[in-house]
């Protein structure tokens, strides 16, 4: 057997030389969003004090006092303690409505790639609807008819961007079962089901992820927009958008108020998004 | 060609369809839209005349249709606030979105652009370092922080421009600011891109190892291909003009369609909403056609859709 | 020989669009094809590409629906495609593809990918799947510690061999080979040739062996029909049909793939290449036919039984041979 021999030259990279290869900006990212996670899941351990609890003693403190490191609002409440509160809020909405996202889209991507003829062209038709109306609009008016809750808000979220993963996913999977593993797998007896879960599925994931990097920061950015016309997340919850649009009002006397989330949202963006252009080179170079 | 036309057309007007079918929906997932439209407040007399009007006392498919047929006719229902017609309401608002929305439109027309166009043509110099830099600032700063800091800049420290209000000219400087630096930054992200996609084809690299010089390769042939996709993103800028603006109204306080929006959502006022939600739809579709004729203009492969798409 | 795979009248038309508004264009891929396959045989099919080997192998398999005629599967006929009935009886007939990297699935081991036909089809505990998988792997010549590899890290021959394991785990009764060599390197060819006739042999597996190689088909079938532009023009015992080529088409072909030692003088084709969309009136070969008549033009000539089990389908090569009978 000659053939035995030949192979083993195309093995793959080691771990540590791949990691080597990792610039030091992405690090940063990944830092920066993992100290994020961090903070969102031990939020009642990390927390100073009680997000709603005022100090009516130390009113509008300047960030750097040793009780309050980024200082206390108009009613001394701690904005350290508010703001982790808010990351906790702002990253569960945009973690479950970026999944949700996903998985809407990918469904009917998939939908119309075994289906074909009408349905495809329903789910094209929605997809075509959906990117050429302004979502911020769409997601005002459907508050405006039923009211703002938080479960609404992730489900109006988790609208945001399923166009964008439907055409990826309609377009590999047609590509995928018209020729190849998908067909042969096909060819051997599988369920549709199987076929689109354990074999397309996983082949194409490096692309779904890559596209979930880039809707993701857009649904913070949405989510915060909102919460800062006060249509998103009500009080006494808080999130990111929902703390500079109240620091609005004290912007004269205590910008930092405002200042502590907008930053957090700006580099928290900007560290999604470099890790997701870092992710496309690497993984996806179709993509834009 | 002409079939052409008259898919994109048909498009456009399913995509109305979908709008209104969107609003008919939620507003019937939402209550009783007699005492929605007109108001809790409303005479017994007036909701009996509005429901037979709207035909409310009919099977839904039916209701579906006149629903259709009540808009077509520019029936868009009163505010609940002050009992105006919605259209008048939000009609008034307009001048003041646009003129915001449009000098902000120049900006981001006249920065993003040629600061993308450089950028690619200097592609990994310092200038284009700074352009992608300031590039993927502007798409990750929102415009309500990019707003606040600048009011915070030129409003609270330097005490050079008012922080909100429309009583002059000055109070629109800062809104269109915020608008035109985000837009700007977005558009000359795009614009690079587009440009490099182009000077990467092979004509242009053709053209320039035939030795046509490099500023007419440019002028003559990456340029007029490169404008093709910025169009597109150029139609969807114009088609949010009376969208766009929501934020950064609200930010300055400014009274356009956007603050509108926002007050209206926020009572409930859902013939406004609704009347917003269609208007922005218009527009959308509109500019929409408007840039897939530019595209039929533009783009000689779909001048001539159908032949062979070679070249 | 008691007949495992029958195809009657086989007919496949495809409709090519050329540009937007072009008119659509009939292209007959597969135009009126009669074939059996009997168990444990082998029936090689050998034409250029666009002849339509590819498209009437994927009809026998029943994955393609035909336009025209029946296959029946064991007396019974196909089931349509996709359908749970169809899913089953795909355990009792697999096929062998040109391209093995596109067919296996790049995330999967080979040691899954070759079991994952018996969780298909709900055949024993992963365990026994498992072990299965590998006694198959083994039997294909693969060695262990390729078993937990990517098919990415494996050579040509090597995915063949994880393609032929996986096909061959249902204990399948047929077998569609189409091209199953001509990706991989001429020293490896015949290893795998080697290898699928042994199987073949000691499984009894029916194959229907699809090639534009005459050398191969030769070595693996014992019958060989020609395909030319969607017809069969010619069938017979291999052995006979590469000795007396009847066809002026398999004359041809026969005398550019040269048997060792023999000195025939090499006809070379002339004329356009086989186009499916612009098929010829008549006898689709004349055009290029050194012998063609003028009924060539005009009547397309139907398959005529020579004797010793030899069909041909020409006017002029059977023309006496058919007078004859009519005569009779």
């Amino acid at each position: 057997m000659t053939d035995r021999a030949i192979d083993t030259a195309a093995a793959s990279p080691g771990l540590r030389q791949r990691l080597a290869g990792v610039p030091l900006l992405v690090w940063l990212a990944l830092a920066w969003l993992g100290g994020m996670i961090a903070v969102a899941l031990l939020a009642d351990l990390v927390s100073p004090y009680s997000y709603t609890a005022p100090n009516l003693r130390n009113r509008l403190v300047a960030p750097g006092h040793p009780l309050h490191w980024l200082g206390t609002d108009e009613l001394g409440r701690d904005v350290l303690s508010r703001l982790i509160a808010s990351i906790r809020i702002s990253l569960l909405i945009a973690f479950g409505a970026s999944l949700m996202s996903a998985v809407v889209g990918t469904t009917l991507g998939f939908l119309a790639a075994y289906f074909r003829g009408f349905v495809e062209q329903v789910v094209l038709m929605l997809a075509d609807f959906q990117a050429s109306m302004p979502f911020l609009i769409m997601a005002l008016a459907v508050l405006a008819f039923f009211g703002s809750s938080l479960p609404l808000l992730i489900g109006l979220m988790g609208l945001f961007g399923w166009e964008r993963y439907a055409r990826i996913s309609r377009g590999l999977a047609i590509a995928a079962s018209a020729q190849g593993y998908a067909s042969a797998v096909t060819q051997l007896g599988a369920s549709p089901t199987r076929v689109y879960l354990k074999h397309i599925l996983p082949n194409i994931a490096s692309t779904l992820i890559v596209s979930m990097t880039l809707v993701f920061p857009e649904v913070i950015l949405l989510e915060s927009g909102l919460s800062f016309l006060g249509l998103g997340v009500q009080p006494p919850m808080t999130s990111l958008g929902n703390m500079v649009g109240y620091g609005r009002e004290y912007i004269t006397r205590a910008p930092w108020i405002m200042l502590a989330p907008a930053l957090t949202i700006v580099v928290t963006t900007l560290a999604v998004s470099i890790l997701g252009d870092w992710l496309r080179d690497r993984l996806d170079p179709t993509l834009r | 060609m002409l079939r052409f036309f008259a898919l994109r057309l048909l498009r456009a007007l399913i995509t109305i369809g979908l709008v209104v079918t969107f609003a008919f929906v939620v507003l019937r997932l939402s209550g009783d839209p007699a005492l929605i439209i007109l108001g809790p407040e409303s005479a017994p007399e007036a909701i009996a005349a509005f429901r037979k009007a709207w035909g409310l006392d009919e099977p839904l498919w039916r209701q579906y249709f006149s629903y259709f047929g009540a808009i077509a006719q520019g029936e868009l229902g009163r505010s609940m606030r002050d009992g105006r017609a919605a259209m008048d309401l939000v009609a008034e608002r307009i001048p003041a979105t646009l003129a915001l929305t449009i000098p902000a439109l120049i900006i981001k027309i006249g920065i993003g652009i040629p600061a993308g166009i450089i950028a690619a043509l200097n592609r990994g110099s310092l200038t284009d370092r700074l352009v992608m830099l300031l590039s993927v600032a502007g798409f990750t700063v929102p415009s309500f922080v990019l707003g606040l800091v600048l009011v915070l800049i030129f409003a609270v420290h330097l005490g050079w421009l008012p922080s909100g209000g429309q009583d002059s000219w000055r109070h629109a400087i800062l809104p269109i600011a915020t608008l035109g630096i985000g837009g700007a930054a977005v558009l000359a992200r795009f614009t690079r891109s587009a440009m490099l996609e182009v000077l990467g084809q092979p004509y242009v690299r053709t053209a320039s190892a035939k030795g046509v010089p490099w500023r007419q390769v440019v002028i003559g042939h990456a340029l007029p291909n490169a404008t093709i996709p910025t169009v597109t993103i150029i139609g969807f800028m114009v088609g949010s003009l009376i969208a766009g603006a929501v934020v950064v109204e609200s930010v300055f306080s400014w009274p356009g369609v956007g603050r509108l929006l926002v007050v209206a959502v926020s009572n409930r006022d859902l013939a406004v909403v609704q009347c917003i939600l269609l208007l922005v739809a218009a527009t959308m579709v509109v500019s929409n056609l408007i840039v897939d004729f530019l595209y039929g203009f533009l783009d000689p492969r779909l001048r001539h859709a159908g032949g062979r798409s070679g070249s | 020989m008691i007949s495992l795979v029958t195809a009657r009248d086989l007919a496949r038309t495809y409709q090519l669009r050329r540009g937007l508004f072009g008119r659509p264009v009939a292209v007959r891929a597969v135009d009126g094809v009669s074939l059996h396959v009997g168990a444990g045989e082998t029936l090689g099919i050998v034409g250029e590409s666009g002849s339509g080997k590819s498209t009437l192998g994927r009809m026998v398999l029943g994955l393609e629906k035909p336009d025209g005629g029946t296959v029946a599967f064991d007396g019974a006929p196909m089931p349509e495609p996709f359908t749970a009935a169809w899913r089953r009886a795909r355990a009792r007939m697999q096929m062998i593809y040109q391209d093995p990297l596109g067919a296996l699935d790049r995330r999967l081991t080979v040691l899954d990918q070759v079991a994952e036909p018996l969780a298909i089809h709900g055949r024993g505990l992963a365990v026994e799947r498992n072990e299965k998988a590998l006694a198959m792997l083994g039997r294909v010549g693969l060695s262990r510690h390729v078993v937990m590899r990517y098919p990415h890290e494996l050579s040509g021959g090597q995915r063949q061999r994880v393609v032929l394991a996986r096909a061959l785990m249902t204990d399948p009764a047929f077998l569609v080979c189409d091209e199953p060599v001509s990706a991989l390197d001429v020293s490896i060819q015949a290893q795998v040739v080697n290898l699928l006739v042994d199987l073949q042999e000691s499984l009894g597996i029916a194959m229907l062996f699809i090639s534009h190689d005459l050398r191969v088909v030769r070595q693996v079938s014992r019958r060989v029909a020609v395909m030319y532009l969607g017809r069969i023009v010619e069938e017979g015992d291999a052995d006979e049909l590469f000795a007396t080529p009847q066809h002026p088409y398999t004359r041809a072909l026969v005398s550019a793939a040269p048997a060792p030692g023999s000195k025939r003088e090499r006809i070379i084709l002339t004329g356009e290449p086989p186009n499916p969309a612009a098929r010829p009136p008549g006898c689709a070969f004349h055009p290029r036919c050194p012998l063609a008549e003028g009924r060539c033009r005009e009547a397309t000539p139907a398959l005529t039984t020579l004797g010793g089990g030899r069909r041909v389908a020409c006017h002029v090569v059977a023309g006496p041979a058919a007078a004859n009978r009519e005569a009779a």
